[in-house]
């Protein structure tokens, strides 16, 4: 099953350390939030990562000042929820 | 043990100062020159930790020197001490005060964002604490270098606190007013 990087958007405050952990997965938009490359609607929320990144999606996850990211091991994201703007 | 005790709170309280400078500048989201934020985040944790290894030498020290007279009781509760009570107290409450920012930050996790910031938030009030408690209770204010460095580390504080408070604090405040590129 694949890992995802939960990013929990009521807490998250756009300080930067996730998108300096994962460049390759995560830009910033101008306000500094976190932006998954190449992915649109529900996969910029539970971002999937590959198992090179898992490593640094796990710092990212501890370092995260705001705590706002979570890693969905092995679960599927919810998937049940319409994301509004979609 | 005297002269180890009275280096021990000098070398704590100037890794404190970083501390406090570091977490501020980590707040900001700014990376420092060629340090990445998440490199600032871990060095403003782990300065804080060393300087609480320093702190715990500094008291136990003192707790085993004859001249400071310090008594167990004096780690918890403040001024109680037998030499300049108050400005004891103040080093005992900057303890108490720094061992619990110390544990909620290594508990973050576990307590939560909002607990943790509670209690995090009282960083601000430490800092002071400790300086008064150096300035008040310190056998070496009147030498050269102790001044130099505390009135260094109080120009230095000072002036993180105005930047935090000014409105183009944050990195990202400049489009977070409304004026994107």
């Amino acid at each position: 099953m694949k890992t995802h990087l939960h990013i929990d958007w009521t807490s998250c405050d756009g300080r930067g350390l996730c998108a300096e952990l994962l460049p390759g997965v995560l830009d910033r938009d101008d306000w500094g939030y976190p932006v998954a490359r190449g992915k649109v609607g529900r996969e910029r929320t539970d971002v999937p990562l590959r198992d090179a990144d898992r490593e640094a999606a796990r710092e990212a996850v501890f370092l995260c000042p705001r705590l706002a990211l979570s890693l969905l091991d092995g679960k599927a994201p919810e998937t049940g929820k319409q994301v509004p703007g979609q | 043990m005297w002269a180890f005790g009275r280096v021990s709170g000098f070398v704590s309280l100037a890794l404190f100062t970083g501390s406090v400078l570091l977490g501020i500048l980590n707040r900001s989201g700014r990376p420092l020159m060629v340090l990445p934020r998440f490199s600032i985040s871990l060095l403003h944790g782990n300065i804080a930790l060393l300087a609480t290894i320093f702190l715990g030498l500094h008291v136990g020290s003192l707790l085993l020197d004859s001249f400071a007279k310090l008594n167990p009781v004096d780690i918890v509760v403040p001024f109680l001490g037998s030499f300049q009570p108050f400005w004891q107290g103040l080093g005992t409450v900057a303890l108490d005060l720094v061992l619990a920012v110390v544990v909620t930050g290594l508990l973050r996790h576990r307590i939560g964002q909002r607990s943790f910031k509670a209690v995090h938030w009282l960083s601000y009030g430490v800092w002071p604490v400790a300086m008064a408690h150096a300035l008040g209770n310190g056998t070496d204010v009147s030498s050269g270098w102790f001044l130099l460095l505390a009135a260094s580390s109080a120009v230095a504080v000072a002036a993180a606190l105005l930047w935090r408070l000014s409105p183009s604090f944050l990195e990202t405040s400049h489009a977070r007013q409304g004026n994107l590129p």
